[in-house]
């Protein structure tokens, strides 16, 4: 399927399709589009590597978030301790189960998933090796899965429910809840230094 | 890297080449249709089921923006309010809009519409908010006799609704938004 074409030295924007010359190869500096304004491309010195290290950070800490205790809910003498996995579960029952099933994927493994694609599509290019097999469609799906990762979303939902309780018990916050608001941090600064074309473009130069 | 008309797949990343994305306005509308259609039950039934000792309590979302109003708590009320009603209907009109508008002249510019396109996709992943919200009261209150929460069965029409929105924003093409609009800068 795929045609044999001549390097045009051409960019056309993905988001408005305004055509572009193939901007110099300049480090540290942002190159945007100049009707729509979208990021063309972010080329970093250094970005392989610690887009991969967070990565695997983030892997690790998703371990943590999903294994250790999340919250724990005391009144009256009473108690009661919850997991990611309980709250997962929460909609185990019945009807419901579906939704369990996509608050798994969204939470966790959404979120795993990318971190281990990218990963491994960065993996050799870190040690200046030819890429592996599978990398341009693991680094597909990376992107793809982008938007569905809402582990961030999740934080958010945690403060808000925390903040519902706290009037009517105490709440402890256990290492889980750390764990999980130092993947989003770690998420945050994953996604600032990735440049999808400076990936894609290293995918294809040493691949040969 | 720019291809010809018809080039197929790309070489550099592999994912297939449209000069438009194919059927995008339809999938948008058919998406934007579940996404419409899935936000009535889930404004109709219960999202949270609550029993405490002496009483049980089923909410909607508006019963609970109305339970809010009677508490006095207007700004918690509001902030609900917001979220959950006026922020998915608003995500419907603004996608609507936007697929009317696509190659005409309209009071908005490429421009907005363009940043329209982008507050929708960005927003319509934290309404998922609310359905976390539900799944973490549930898990942490379950304290036997004395009060449980439960999920009710709007929780998933709700979940549907906004992966339905996300679909619809996704499906269309922002290419379509630029197309005859003014060139240049």
């Amino acid at each position: 399927m795929a045609c044999t074409i001549a390097e045009t030295g051409l960019v056309a924007c993905p988001r408005c399709d305004l055509l572009h010359r193939e901007p110099d190869r300049a480090e540290n500096c942002t190159v945007s589009c100049s009707r729509c304004g979208v990021v063309l491309a972010t080329p970093r010195a250094g970005a392989f590597t610690r887009v991969f290290v967070l990565a695997l950070t983030a892997m690790i800490l998703m371990v943590a978030a999903v294994y250790f205790p999340f919250l724990e809910l005391q009144v009256a003498g009473l108690n009661n301790r919850t997991s990611v996995l309980d709250a997962i579960l929460a909609f185990s029952s019945g009807l419901l189960l579906p939704l369990s099933v996509a608050l798994a994927a969204f939470i966790v493994l959404i979120p795993s998933l990318r971190f281990a694609a990218v990963a491994y599509t960065l993996w050799p290019l870190v040690f200046d090796r030819p890429p592996f097999q599978y990398a341009r469609p693991a680094f597909r799906l990376a992107e793809r899965l982008r938007p569905w990762a809402m582990a961030e979303i999740f934080v958010l939902g945690v403060s808000v429910a925390l903040v519902k309780v706290a009037g009517m018990a105490s709440v402890g916050l256990g290492p889980a809840f750390w764990a999980f608001c130092a993947l989003v941090v770690v998420a945050a600064l994953h996604d600032n230094f990735m440049c999808r074309r400076t990936i894609l473009k290293s995918l294809e130069q040493n691949a040969q | 890297m720019v291809y010809p008309p018809l080039a197929g797949t790309c070489t550099r990343c592999g994912s297939a080449l449209h000069s438009r994305a194919p059927l995008s306005l339809q999938r948008t509308i058919a998406w934007l249709l579940a996404g419409l259609i899935a936000y009535v039950p889930a404004s109709i039934y219960p999202m949270l089921l609550t029993s405490t000792l002496f009483e049980r309590q089923e909410s909607t979302i508006l019963g609970g923006v109305v339970d809010l109003l009677h508490h006095g708590s207007f700004g918690d009320a509001v902030i609900v309010f917001v979220a959950s009603v006026v922020i998915p209907i608003g995500k419907f009109l603004a996608i609507l809009y936007l697929v009317r508008a696509v190659g005409q002249h309209r009071a908005l510019s490429a421009h907005q519409r363009q940043l329209m396109l982008e507050i929708v996709e960005f927003i319509g992943r934290w309404s998922m908010i609310d359905v976390f919200v539900v799944a973490i009261l549930s898990a942490l209150v379950q304290l036997d006799s004395v009060a449980t929460i439960n999920p009710g069965i709007a929780a998933v029409s709700f979940a549907l609704s906004v992966v339905f929105t996300m679909l619809a924003a996704q499906s269309l093409d922002s290419r379509l938004i630029w197309d005859g609009s003014e060139t240049g800068t």
